[in-house]
């Protein structure tokens, strides 16, 4: 967006002044209303300033539109989970090191835990909640099952993301690919094994 | 008498066989419901205030700008002023607020003073003559040992020996009792003896425990033809669950508790909770449908549940949700003892054992802890022993899975090693040679050693120390064999058959990813004739009937026996119904592939619904128990064997190790799922590496705090750092008919010993302590051969 664009919308904006929104600060994020986003001078060009408090966001989860108000420091994986109780998405390491809230942002996977829900508007989140047709496991999540390739499961739904964006990527891919295609994803009860298995049983099939 | 005893080979048709896990189609859809994955009506979040100190006295704590803010319902104090923090990490205050964000924010606002105190989170060797002049405990030194749960026997005869620096009067005494502290504890405090303490004494963070001897240590290595010395020993880990510990916590009404909790413990919690909560154990709910890893470290209600329970009640009831974040997870969640000794070992030319010498120390944090049991499997005749636990600020130990046996194999089959490779004998060759002191399971581990070898190629492979290397690769193997009870904890199960045809199964235990739902299944299932998938399961409540915690490798067993038990005699009670309308006795009658038939003639049957219609309006529910005396045999056993081999590379350059090929041979008795307890095994391979190879609690001596609390410095294998697995599970004559075993422990023991041995055969030299990270195979190579690297 052009400066006098952000000038234009800054006059038309909420009218909470810099000052108020100060004042808002120090006192607390509790008590700060939903404001939408404002524009303030900064260094001499117009700024786009959201939060502290809750703000819209509007999030498109397995095709279906959310209208949420959130802070803007909430993550994408937590207004998933905790705000529209889609918890196939796990949180463990919650700073981008084990996998475990992959999901998919327009097609590609991504730590869910890693971006800001703000930042997921407009674009298409889908999560393994997405993957059954009907009553049936896909693909992947059968070969999952066939290879005895989740012990607690937690780190499971993220590896079945990952997977689906790995196959999409490399079809038919050699054991190397997998172990490095599928090494952003830990698993603590050790089920490496069958995955590597799953994706060998889904290679075949030229899944 | 019904027959309960396991179908033979002949008459089963799903145990022993390959079964998908019944729980994985929720698993990997996203539907299986975690702790960590409720939320009920209007939750607030939990957030836990830590001490940023290993050992500090808690001055004064100020909540009130915590409770003023608005989002916050409820503060709570975890330990008053005056109390003392034991590690980084420890519980203070506790707030609940409307998100999570502002808990957070609410956390920062308490003001806490802290009085830091000295502390040591080292778990280095222990001074010469440390530990030696223990001296009386002061009324501070018992408190720690109360607030750092010391088991009650270690205090009772830490007092019995070594008295108290105070006169202990009634009102502490009465004190002690309100702090729930046990009435033998209580009792061993008020007869401690007194003695005076000049200055500020306290007794040491060394106990060293009474020299253990046994035959003549002095005799047999006068006598040895070779003796080996080494030093060997392995790290602090921490369990690193995926879904950390933590639960919600809610009051329906103000006299009922309801808490879903990350535990593997479910029909065990509520009564650990009734205590400190002041309010009945039958009036707590525990729920938990899974569980995302506990290892051993989730077996109590912690402080933090508590917690909750309390914000909860503050709160008016409304849920409050505590889980913990990934730091706190490894900060204070438990963790797994160091253990290292210094060995000597003695032996004749042809190899046999004759002398065993250690002395030993590590770290449980501040318990302390004991001995790993060393020598480990060899029963050597002769030994001397000798342990120093270390009690520090690490933050306190917890079961993992197979307490004390990793380290011990690693400190026991690295001596044994070294021994090998002094002898100029293949490690393969020494263990066999050895087996007559190898205790019960000897012919078992003659049988596995000999399957593992072949599975290894060992003969084909093996070189003596450094005599496989090509440019900077060097190629070893290692070995290790181990062992664990098991056992069949108690258990009830209700099973019933309805007239439609359905059969329930409610049971309070837990599946921790083992595989427990679908054993019980299973059991069920081929019991009745019918397939796995006909069994519905109700685990994971206390409405159920309680069932034990899932531990120490005794769940298959506990679990798989009530079932039979239960299924048998609900089978047994439908054949009485059925028989009048086949016009035969009862026990004419079996159930096979869905239908209820006449034995003699299997033409005449009928369909399992059709026979459960006999029923009536009535459904069928029978108990069945272990264990149960009155309805023999005992369906369980104890004690299995196993080996664990490891093919390594060794970059002679970077000093980089990697795995290229584990083998692991195992029994478990009868195996109910194959497919399942394979799994066990591939998984306890692959936490072998990681133990081997990544994981370290690094504690830092100035900050008295762990340096890695995440999973970026925290390291796990991944998937780049598995090779190929190959997992045999012994069955058949002479394994099946012991009965149901638990396999939780035994595989995961020699691993890491093997890693080691293979990493020593590979570059010539021991590297002393796990984790063998790059720079300590460089350190030991540069030890090996300093000319060498003085010159590269």
């Amino acid at each position: 967006m052009q400066d006098d664009d952000l000038k234009k919308e800054q006059e038309e904006s909420s009218g909470v002044s810099r000052r108020d929104f100060l004042k808002i600060s120090a006192i607390s994020a509790a008590t700060v209303p939903v404001i939408g986003t404002r524009i303030v001078e900064a260094a001499g060009s117009p700024v786009r300033i959201y939060g502290p408090g809750k703000v819209p966001i509007e999030l498109t989860v397995n095709g279906k539109k959310h209208s949420l108000e959130l802070e803007p420091r909430v993550t994408l994986l937590d207004a998933l989970r905790d705000h529209l109780d889609i918890t196939g998405a796990k949180r463990v390491c919650d700073r981008a090191e084990c996998g475990a809230c992959t999901v998919l942002m327009d097609n590609k996977a991504v730590y869910a835990c890693a971006i800001l829900a703000i930042d997921a508007q407009g674009k298409s989140i889908a999560t393994v909640e997405s993957f059954m047709q009907g009553d049936k496991l896909h693909p992947i999540q059968q070969a999952f099952v066939d290879n005895d390739a989740s012990q607690c499961g937690f780190c499971t739904p993220g590896f079945v993301v990952a997977t689906k964006a790995f196959l999409e990527k490399y079809p038919n891919p050699t054991p190397e690919d997998i172990r490095r295609g599928l090494s952003g994803n830990i698993c603590r009860c050790g089920t490496y094994h069958g995955i590597q298995r799953a994706l060998a049983q889904m290679s075949q099939k030229g899944a | 008498m019904p027959d309960y005893s396991w179908p033979d080979a002949d008459h089963r048709t799903l145990i022993g066989k390959r079964i998908s896990r019944v729980d994985a189609p929720v698993k990997v859809s996203g539907r299986a419901k975690y702790t960590y994955d409720y939320q009920g009506a209007n939750t607030l979040f939990g957030k836990v205030l830590r001490s940023p100190y290993a050992k500090a006295k808690i001055v004064s704590i100020d909540t009130s700008a915590a409770e003023k803010m608005p989002g916050v319902k409820a503060v709570q104090i975890i330990q008053k002023p005056g109390s003392t923090v034991q590690w980084a990490g420890d519980e203070v205050a506790a707030v609940a607020a409307v998100d999570e964000t502002l808990a957070e924010d609410a956390i920062r606002l308490i003001k806490v003073k802290y009085q830091p105190l000295a502390h040591m989170v080292s778990d280095a060797e222990p001074p010469a003559g440390a530990g030696e002049s223990a001296g009386p405990m002061s009324e501070d030194d018992i408190d720690d040992a109360i607030s750092n749960q010391m088991p009650d026997q270690q205090l009772i005869a830490y007092l019995q020996k070594n008295g108290v620096s105070f006169q202990v009067d009634e009102d502490y005494v009465n004190e002690l009792k309100g702090e729930g502290v046990s009435d033998e504890a209580v009792e061993a405090i008020r007869k401690a003896k007194y003695h005076e303490v000049k200055g500020a004494g306290s007794h040491s963070a060394y106990q060293k425990a009474a020299e253990q001897s046994q035959g003549e240590p002095d005799r047999a290595f006068a006598e040895a033809d070779v003796v080996s010395e080494g030093l060997y020993g392995a790290q602090v880990i921490t369990h690193c669950c995926l879904e950390s510990h933590g639960s919600t916590a809610e009051w329906p009404d103000k006299d009922h508790l309801f808490v879903h909790i990350s535990t593997q413990n479910v029909s065990g919690i509520a009564a650990q909770m009734a205590e400190p909560l002041e309010i009945a154990a039958a009036n707590i709910r525990i729920h938990q449908d899974h569980i995302g890893g506990g290892f051993g470290s989730k077996f109590a209600a912690d402080r933090w549940d508590i917690a909750a329970a309390r914000l909860s009640k503050k709160a008016g009831g409304r849920p409050v949700r505590m889980m913990l974040e990934r730091d706190s997870e490894l900060k204070v969640a438990g963790a797994r003892p160091s253990a290292y000794a210094r060995v000597k070992v003695a032996a004749k030319k042809d190899g046999t054992i004759t002398g065993w010498q250690s002395q030993s120390w590590g770290t449980g944090g501040p318990g302390g802890g004991g001995m790993p049991p060393i020598p480990y499997i060899f029963r050597i005749p002769n030994q001397r022993k000798q342990h120093t636990a270390i009690r520090n600020n690490i933050g306190p130990a917890r079961a993992w899975r197979a307490p004390g046996h990793p380290q011990a194999a690693v400190i026991t089959m690295g001596a044994l090693d070294d021994l090998a490779a002094k002898l100029n004998m293949d490690p393969l060759d020494l263990w066999l040679k050895n087996l007559d002191i190898a205790g019960p399971r000897k012919d078992t581990y003659r049988e596995e050693l000999g399957i593992a070898a072949g599975l290894m190629g060992w003969k084909d492979k093996w070189r003596p120390r450094r005599q496989n290397v090509s440019g900077n690769i060097a190629r070893g193997l290692g070995l290790s064999i181990h062992t664990w009870g098991g056992r069949g904890h108690a258990s009830d199960c209700d099973l019933t058959i309805h007239p439609d045809g359905s059969v329930d199964i409610k049971m309070g235990t837990q599946d921790i990813g083992t595989g427990t739902r679908t054993t019980i299944a299973i059991v069920a299932a081929e019991t009745l004739g019918l397939p796995v998938e006909a069994i519905n399961l109700y685990i994971g409540d206390t409405l159920y009937p309680p069932s034990g915690a899932s531990g120490g490798s005794t769940t298959p067993g506990g679990v798989g026996s009530s079932t039979r038990r239960a299924a048998v005699d609900a089978r047994d009670a439908l054949f009485a119904k059925v028989a009048p309308a086949l016009n035969v006795q009862a026990d004419d009658l079996e159930c096979v592939n869905g239908t209820v038939r006449v034995k003699s003639d299997s033409g005449q049957s009928l369909t399992w619904k059709q026979a459960c219609s006999k029923l009536g309006a009535v459904p069928l529910t029978v108990r069945g128990k272990n264990p149960d005396n009155t309805k023999p045999p005992d369906l369980t056993n104890s004690g299995v064997g196993g080996v664990g081999m490891a093919d390594v590379e060794v970059d002679l350059e970077t000093g980089i190790v990697k795995v290229k090929k584990m083998v692991a041979v195992q029994d478990c008795g009868l195996i109910i799922d194959l497919k399942t307890a394979e799994s066990s095994c591939y998984g306890a391979l692959t936490m072998g590496i990681s133990y081997a190879l990544f994981e370290e609690k690094v504690m830092d001596q100035n900050t008295g705090r762990m340096l890695n609390p995440n999973m970026q410095f925290y390291r796990l294998a991944g998937l780049s750092d598995i090779p190929e697995l190959v997992v045999h599970m012994m069955t058949g004559k002479g394994y099946d008919e012991r009965g149901v075993i638990g396999l939780g422990e035994p595989p995961v023991i020699s691993p890491g010993a093997a890693i080691a041995n293979a990493v020593a055969n590979a570059i010539g030299v021991r590297v002393p302590f796990l984790p063998i990270t790059p720079d300590k195979v460089l350190a030991a190579l540069g030890q090996q051969n300093p000319v060498s690297k003085a010159g590269a």
